[in-house]
């Protein structure tokens, strides 16, 4: 393995030294959501032993360092994917939220009856229904981009589906339940040269590799905080200024946005205009450590050494024999979704669990994915950088004992 | 290695779940209802062939978990020949063993269906375990074509 300092990191994490059932936990759901470093944990309890009051608001003492404190988080945000200013970073409770703001904001505004909407066959369902719900609504059309047996996109097919019709393109970065990496830039660029917005669903890649919103010319990019090492409740909604300013609010109004004339100056200056109530000051300053944690690290040695472990783990699976993995693309993030013959992955999932083991078992919220592969559903063991090939050896081990537990 | 499944996973079960009983469509059923668990993705239909209020035969189709597939096996094999208010009767009794509310719930109660009850440690699988009762319950009223366990 590389000189990565896994072990250096795992002790940050307290929850890994849990005992589960008596053993030792091996956390591989982290494509669910991962476990968080004490440095995070610390930074929500010092600001509320220290620092806490709201935000943008007083004049006295607390208020202004809770204010830097969240806005200083909103800089770590900014640099972290590399946008162009503080204003094109809204923080919303998670990626789903964010997308669901951009359909009835964005969408509303600009999608009308007959216009498309294209996603892929490889969304979660928070990328597939906030659409459905907008189309509902306006009468415009989703179109759905297919996949193929190994799960990647068939990008030739999606190519062909953008038309003259399709108003905005919303693609996933990398798929939850394949670990797929779509080749976001190439997208971004055939929809723009047809002069469409590109929306990308960041929640799984953002904790894997180094994301450039400007590099990817993205016009939208979203990601949930608890996938990052971040708490739960808080995530970010990244957009080109422009286009955020010309876009009315997602709450406060929502009944009036479709009779008010789309008008910028009518409404408050960005980032606040999206930010509507006392927002998650805890769990902003919470992302900001996360950012801060991982900066330490680097997101190019993450990848790195998460793509090391993926290898070895596929390795290791397709020697089960019985063993099916669901997603095998070329450009693949550190994802393993498999199925056992005639072994329910729910019955997986408990035997492992068992073992101290905690795996997903289930759809994945990507209903039409488990359909595409005939399959109820799968189990899906997904790694994060302080996972381990002793915990892969562990989870393989685990596999062939109930494969022969079941006979 | 799985010791601690034992209470979960006994041998009855693994046994129904490679060869389950009355694995077939029904000709002339007189009730066919689908039970499905988005949760998990278990689905099965059950057949049921009715002599008055008497079940006089029952089996299904479908797939789903050890726990279902054994659940529904053993469910089926159980409620033959009992009438509509017996089968009633073991349903609510089978509930209160897999919910786990009663600590000195009498396990003879439910004859061979205790074998089942370990599932009341695992709140997670307890759903696998009466979606076919759940499903049997809407056949016997009549009630509806589908029903799922959300």
């Amino acid at each position: 393995m590389t000189n990565f300092p896994v072990e250096k990191i795992r002790a940050d994490f307290p929850i890994l030294a849990e005992l589960i059932r008596n053993k030792p936990l091996v956390y591989l759901d982290n494509a669910a959501t991962c476990q968080k470093p004490q440095a995070v944990i610390d930074s929500i309890v010092n600001l509320y032993s220290h620092d806490y009051a709201n935000v943008h608001r007083g004049v006295h003492t607390l208020s202004i360092r809770s204010t830097d404190k969240f806005e200083g988080a909103r800089t770590k945000v900014k640099d972290f994917i590399n946008a162009g200013h503080e204003k094109e970073i809204i923080f919303v409770r998670g990626a789903t939220e964010a997308i669901n703001l951009v359909a009835q904001s964005y969408g509303k505004a600009n999608i009308k009856a007959g216009d498309e909407i294209l996603i892929t066959a490889m969304e979660h369902h928070s990328n597939i229904v906030p659409w459905q719900m907008l189309c509902e609504q306006t009468g415009a059309i989703l179109k759905v981009a297919p996949i193929n047996l190994q799960g990647e996109l068939i990008y030739a097919e999606f190519e062909k589906l953008i038309s003259d019709k399709t108003r905005l393109v919303s693609v996933v970065h990398m798929s939850n339940a394949l670990g797929t990496i779509n080749p976001v830039k190439k997208i971004v660029a055939a929809a723009h040269a047809k002069g469409i917005p590109v929306l990308l669903d960041g929640a799984q890649a953002i904790p894997h590799m180094a994301v450039d919103v400007q590099d990817l010319d993205c016009d939208f990019y979203v990601f949930s905080g608890h996938k990052l090492y971040a708490p739960s409740g808080i995530g970010v909604l990244y957009g080109k200024q422009a286009l955020l300013e010309a876009m009315p609010p997602y709450q406060g109004g929502g009944d009036m946005i479709r009779k008010v004339t789309f008008e910028e100056t009518e409404y408050n200056t960005l980032p606040y205009k999206f930010e509507a109530g006392t927002p998650s000051i805890a769990d902003v300053v919470g992302l900001g450590a996360a950012i801060d944690y991982l900066n330490a690290i680097g997101m190019d040695k993450i990848a790195a050494y998460e793509a090391e472990l993926l290898a070895y783990a596929t390795e290791k699976a397709r020697q089960i024999k019985g063993l099916r993995i669901i997603g095998e693309a070329e450009h693949k993030g550190a994802i393993l979704s498999f199925v056992l013959d005639k072994i329910h992955p729910h019955d997986i999932g408990t035997m492992l669990d068992s073992l101290g083991i905690a795996i997903r078992a289930g759809h994945h919220c990507a209903m039409p994915v488990m359909d595409f592969f005939q399959v109820p559903a799968t189990a899906r063991a997904s790694f994060a950088m302080y996972n381990t090939k002793e915990e892969i050896d562990v989870l393989m081990k685990g596999i062939e004992s109930l494969i022969e537990v079941f006979g | 290695m799985f010791d601690d499944l034992r209470d979960l996973y006994q041998e009855v079960i693994f046994d129904h779940n490679r060869n389950p009983r009355n694995f077939r469509v029904m000709e002339n059923a007189d009730r066919q209802v689908e039970g499905f668990n988005p949760l998990c993705g278990d689905r099965l239909t059950l057949y049921l062939k009715m002599d008055g209020d008497r079940i006089a035969d029952a089996s299904f189709q479908g797939s789903g978990c050890a726990i279902s597939t054994a659940s529904v096996s053993l469910m089926t094999e159980i409620v033959k020949g009992k009438t509509e208010q017996e089968a009633e009767d073991l349903f609510t009794k089978f509930h209160e063993m897999t919910t786990g509310k009663d600590e000195n719930f009498n396990l003879e109660a439910v004859g061979k269906l205790a074998v089942l009850a370990g599932v009341r440690e695992y709140p997670a699988r307890v759903k696998c375990a009466t979606l076919a009762w759940h499903t049997l319950d809407a056949a016997l009223k009549n009630e509806q074509k589908s029903i799922s366990t959300e």
